[in-house]
This record gives structure tokens, C-alpha cells and sequence, in this order.
């Protein structure tokens, strides 16, 4: 609670600055993320490619494999993506397979480039003991480049008159639209059913538990029996896939193509996502859409009353940190001095 | 190959590297100080981005050069200080609450950027510092005082921890915080300063971009150089003379990639050159990685009393 009104005062404080009017900031928030129909599908775009990213990072945690590189797994997801998309398709830019064949088989390149990308610092960690926080951190750079490259060279949509972006995806691949004249799409759907999915996985499988224990106490869990690096490496294709899944979602949901401003850092958003959640995969659904509504809700503000959007992340920052201390003063009680 | 010995020759190439590596050996002893004393500062991308965000404001709005720089520090020592509230005096993870840091420096400067200057099509420039011409030492001479200024912190950092008590204390601390407490000293307060006076490092880090570098703000200007230092202190196992030779060789490879991308362009994409210094990093560490020896208490929390 205290924390809501610290981060809601901080934020207060900055529409202040920008010489705005709080109280209507605060309404064109309301109103651009939740306030009509359409801001409400919106926010639920917004809030499908965070979920995953978030399940991402809150599996990869909770087992203490800091996985700061979602953000190049997703581009790498979508790109795979539009890749496997292209191999599919005959010289008449016509899918050569089924849907229901084509269909799994992008959704699969996608989990498997991000899942691959992961792997990389993964087994460096489990192999040289290479830290994967710095790795991984370095990758999304890394990947970044890739994805240009790709999009100048063999992925170069020559129509897009010189713009590095891909070619769009062929209709049949498209998630289908969840409600009329609104961009949310089944990959809200498919999200919010892995995050129940992970969530029995992990309170109530065998798997589920050996990553609670590696992640609690890696040595103790090695005494207990456990393959720890075994562990980690399944943990790490489950997080790199959900968070290629989220790449994919954005290139068969949304935008149809590829770019390289395609991901304002969901990616990033998804470890702070994860943490509001506690690491829990129900949690992450709502702290997905407090985030996805936050950023709407700004963006919309912006427009209205002239406050630089980038106070969505600045909001977004505050609250984590917020709530970071808010949950310790919870579990403890806090003396000073 | 005659290629590279005329680029080892070439006394512009080496300004370049020495002014590449002048950021990293800032932030690299940054987080030298944070992690020697146990503390995992992964704010330093925002609080570099956020020091050379107050560096060019401070002298855009009428300050000295080195008044930026200057309040640079004491923006990120700021910032450290919420860090060391936040891991060292709460028991908070040092990943999560670092990044936090990073997102919030971040978005805070590039939202104060856009308030003060709404409608700005290029960004303000500055006057930013001079080459040192007085200076009787080529290539030293062509850069800015900053870099004189980082590298003299080399030796001076090296001496505050292997020749002070505070010094002592502070590899201490790094090493076992309840050794150090049964010492009798205040391992919070001791923490604290380590994580602050670091992250005064990595501010001025982030003010050699505006105010040396280039002579204006703009976004995504750090772009990973934090990360960069992050990985370069496990290669200089967390000293002082390796954290610069570090420096010097990871801008050694970087201005050897620009080079070839100026000279050998169109032969390979210049996405590859750009990767190179990433690619590196990662090699670096994973050749160091087995014999790296971490400060046996880095991300340990120390908890007053409870041992």
C-alpha cells in the first residue's frame, strides 16, 4: 500500500516538473489504459509479449539462473520466426504446407532460437563457471547485431524501400484477432495458459521441485540427489523458449514483420514484471498488465497533457523498487540502527 | 597483416584506443571498489547514462567543465547510495535491486531531457574539454584531462587498497563481512561507502561521454559500456593495473574494428565488426572463468549480528 502511494507521489512529482496538472495526468492515464474498450485491448497487446517475457525471467530466477537476455531471445524468436515462415513459402509467396502443419512449426523455430541463445551462457555457466548475469547481458547486444544483419542481408524485405525489415508473414500464420477493431490477439490466450501451465509445474511436478531446490540452495540440492546443472539447463530452454514464444507473438500478433525497434525493451520489462510478481506465473499475469496499462496509460498521456512518455519507465522503475522494499518490510521487521 | 603493423604505427589509432578505454577505466574501477567490498552494482548502466546526463546539464546551464564532472559524481554517488540502501543496509537481491537502478537512472535522465528540452532536433552541444597540447607526451597530448585524471586513478586506487587500514578493511569486507565485524568495524557503513564512492566512478564514466567524447546528450549513448566494465573487472581479476590493462585491451580491439570497418568496408557486414567487442568480452571471460577469483563474499548479504 505504502508502496503504491510512494510510487504514485514520485510520479506526482514528475508530471509536476513537466508543468502538468497531476490530477488530469493521472485521469488521461486511467482513461488511455483502461478507460474505453479500446484502451482495455490496448493494454492487453501490450501486456501478451510482457507475460511472457516475464514467465521467462520468473522461471529462470526461481531456479537462480539470472537470465537478463530475454530481450535478445525474443528478437531472436521473431526472427526465427519469419525465417522458418519464409522456408515454408513457394516462389508465389504461398505457404507450401497446411496451416496446422506450418502453423507449430513457426511457433517451434521461434521457441528453439530463443531457447538456443540462452543455452549458450547456460552451459558456459555450468561448463567454466562463467557468470550468466554478464553473458547473458552481452548476448542481447549481440543478438541485436545478428537481427540487423539478417534484416540487411538475407532477411531484407526488398519492397520495404531500403528500411531494414523483414518480409511479412503469410496471413494463414497470423494469430487471429481476439476481438473486432482491436489488436489483441490469441497469443494473450496462449500466454496467460502457460503461465497456469508453469505454475502447476512448478508446485506440483518433480521437475518443479528439483528447480525450487536448485534455486534455494544449489549445494543442498546437489547432496539431495539432484542433477543441478541437468537443472538448470532444462530451466534455461523453458525460459529462452517463452521468451522467443514472446518475439514470436509480437511478428504473428501484432506488427507481421520484423524491425529492429520492434521490442521497446520487453525483454528488460519482463525481469522487472517477474519481480512484482513475486516469480510467480499468476503473478506475472497481472503485474504484465499493471505494466502493459502503465506504459499505454503514458503513452496516451503524453499525447493529451505533454508529459515525455519515458515517465512509464521511470513509473515502472519506482514501483519496483517500491514494492522490493514493501515486501522486506513485510517479511522483516526492519530496525534502524 | 601489414595492414595491422601499420595500424600499430599509426600514433591516431592509438589516440583512439586511449580515448575508447578512458570511460572503461573509470567504471571498471567503479565496480572494482563496489565489488572488492562485496557489493554487485549492476546500476552502472543507468548511472552512467545518468552522469553524463548531470555532467552536460551542469555545464550546458553555465557550470565549469570540471563542476560537471563533479556533479556527475555526486549523481552517481546518489545513486550508489540508494543501491547501498537498498543491498547493503536491506537485505535486497543485488541483481534485481541493480537493474532497478538502471531502469530508474535511465528513464529519470532521458524523461528530464525531454522536459527541459521538449523540441530539440539536434541535441545542445557544450563546449567540451581540450586536448592536453601542453603536454610534451604524444599520444597523451591529444586526449582531454579526464583520461590523464583516469589513468592517475589507477596507482592512487591501487594504493588506497593495498597500502590503508581503509583499504584493508574494505578487501575485508568483500572477502567475510563477519570477520570484519568482529573487528569491530561497521560493515554497513564501510559497504555503503564503497558502493557510493564506486558509484561516483561511474558517473564521472558517464561525463567523459558528454563532456570529452562528444560534446552533447543523446540517447542510448552508453550503450552497454556499463556491461562492458562489468565484465572486464572478472577479467582483471578485481585489480587495479589489470582493470586498465583490461580497459586498454578491450579498446585496443575496438578501435581495431572501427578501423577495418572504415578500411576493409563492404567485405563483410558491419554488424560483425560492432559484435566483435561483445564477442570478445564473452571470450575473455570464459578463458579467465575457472581460475577467476571472486571476492568470496560478492552478492553475499551481511545481515548485523547474525552470526
Amino acid at each position: 500500500m505504502a508502496a503504491i502511494l510512494f510510487t504514485l507521489a514520485m510520479s506526482g512529482a514528475l508530471v509536476l516538473w513537466a508543468n502538468a496538472d497531476v490530477a488530469s495526468a493521472y485521469v488521461a492515464i486511467y482513461e488511455g489504459a483502461l478507460g474505453s474498450r479500446f484502451a482495455i485491448t490496448e493494454t492487453l497487446t501490450r501486456a501478451t509479449p510482457l507475460m511472457l517475457t516475464g514467465l521467462a525471467v520468473a522461471v529462470a530466477f526461481r531456479a537462480r539462473l539470472y537470465n537478463i537476455g530475454a530481450e535478445g531471445q525474443l528478437y531472436l524468436g521473431a526472427v526465427a520466426a519469419v525465417a522458418a515462415s519464409i522456408a515454408m513459402t513457394n516462389e508465389a509467396s504461398e505457404l507450401a504446407l497446411p496451416t496446422v502443419i506450418a502453423f507449430p512449426i513457426m511457433i517451434a523455430a521461434g521457441a528453439l532460437a530463443g531457447a538456443t541463445l540462452l543455452l549458450v551462457p547456460t552451459l558456459l555457466k555450468t561448463r567454466f563457471k562463467v557468470d550468466e548475469v554478464v553473458t547473458t547481458l552481452l548476448l542481447n547486444f549481440i543478438a541485436l547485431l545478428f537481427v540487423s544483419l539478417l534484416l540487411d542481408g538475407s532477411l531484407k524485405d526488398p519492397t520495404a524501400m531500403g528500411w531494414p525489415q523483414s518480409p511479412t508473414l503469410p496471413s494463414e500464420l497470423e494469430f487471429s484477432k481476439l476481438v473486432e477493431r482491436g489488436r489483441v490477439h490469441t497469443g494473450l490466450l496462449f500466454a496467460v495458459v502457460l503461465a497456469l501451465i508453469l505454475s502447476f509445474v512448478i508446485r506440483y511436478t518433480r521437475f518443479g521441485l528439483a528447480m525450487r531446490a536448485v534455486g534455494a540452495n544449489d549445494r543442498a540440492a546437489a547432496f539431495a540427489g539432484i542433477g543441478v546443472n541437468a537443472t538448470l539447463v532444462k530451466v534455461a530452454l523453458i525460459s529462452g523458449a517463452l521468451a522467443g514464444l514472446a518475439g514470436v507473438g509480437e511478428v504473428a500478433g501484432r506488427t507481421g514483420y520484423v524491425t529492429l525497434d520492434m521490442s521497446p525493451g520487453y525483454g528488460y520489462s519482463g525481469i522487472v514484471i517477474a519481480m512484482l510478481a513475486g516469480l510467480s506465473p499468476i503473478g506475472v499475469i497481472f503485474a504484465a498488465i499493471f505494466v502493459g496499462a502503465t506504459i499505454v496509460g503514458a503513452d496516451a498521456m503524453s499525447r493529451s497533457v505533454n508529459v515525455p512518455t519515458y515517465i512509464a519507465d521511470v513509473i515502472v522503475a519506482t514501483a519496483l523498487i517500491a514494492v522490493l522494499v514493501a515486501s522486506l518490510l513485510t517479511k522483516y521487521r526492519v530496525r534502524w540502527r | 597483416m601489414t595492414e595491422l603493423l601499420a595500424l600499430l604505427i599509426d600514433q591516431a589509432f592509438w589516440v583512439a584506443v586511449l580515448r575508447i578505454a578512458t570511460p572503461l577505466i573509470f567504471g571498471t574501477l567503479g565496480v572494482l571498489l563496489c565489488e572488492r567490498a562485496g557489493v554487485l552494482n549492476l546500476g552502472i548502466e543507468g548511472i552512467m547514462v545518468a552522469g553524463a546526463f548531470i555532467g552536460w546539464l551542469t555545464v550546458h546551464s553555465g557550470g565549469g567543465l570540471w563542476t560537471g564532472v563533479l556533479a556527475a559524481a555526486i549523481a552517481g554517488g546518489i545513486l550508489g547510495a540508494l543501491h547501498a540502501l537498498l543491498v547493503v543496509r536491506l537485505p535486497l537481491s543485488q541483481h534485481v535491486a541493480g537493474l532497478g537502478i538502471t531502469l530508474f537512472a535511465t528513464s529519470l535522465s532521458y524523461f528530464a531531457y525531454r522536459v527541459l528540452f521538449p523540441k530539440v532536433d539536434s541535441p545542445p552541444k557544450v563546449e567540451a574539454f581540450s586536448e592536453m597540447r601542453w603536454l610534451p607526451i604524444p599520444v597523451l597530448a591529444e586526449q582531454t584531462p579526464l583520461t590523464l585524471f583516469a589513468i592517475l586513478l589507477v596507482p592512487a586506487i591501487w594504493y588506497l587498497l593495498y597500502r590503508t587500514p581503509l583499504g584493508l578493511a574494505l578487501r575485508a569486507v568483500g572477502e567475510s563481512p563477519y570477520a570484519v565485524e568482529a573487528q569491530g568495524i561497521d560493515v554497513i557503513r564501510l559497504r555503503s561507502g564503497a558502493v557510493i564512492a564506486g558509484s561516483a566512478l561511474m558517473g564521472i564514466a558517464g561525463s567523459f561521454l558528454t563532456l570529452a567524447a562528444f560534446n552533447s546528450f543523446f540517447f542510448n549513448m552508453v550503450n552497454g559500456r556499463g556491461w562492458i566494465c562489468v565484465a572486464l573487472i572478472v577479467f582483471a581479476s578485481w585489480r587495479p593495473g589489470k582493470a586498465l590493462i583490461g580497459a586498454l585491451l578491450f579498446a585496443f580491439f575496438d578501435a581495431a574494428q572501427l578501423r577495418l570497418q572504415q578500411s576493409g568496408g563492404g567485405v563483410l557486414p558491419y554488424q560483425l565488426y560492432l559484435m566483435l567487442p561483445y564477442v570478445l568480452s564473452i571470450v575473455a571471460l570464459v578463458l579467465v572463468a575457472r581460475k577467476a577469483a571472486y571476492p568470496q563474499a560478492l552478492m553475499q548479504t551481511y545481515v548485523k549480528g547474525s552470526r
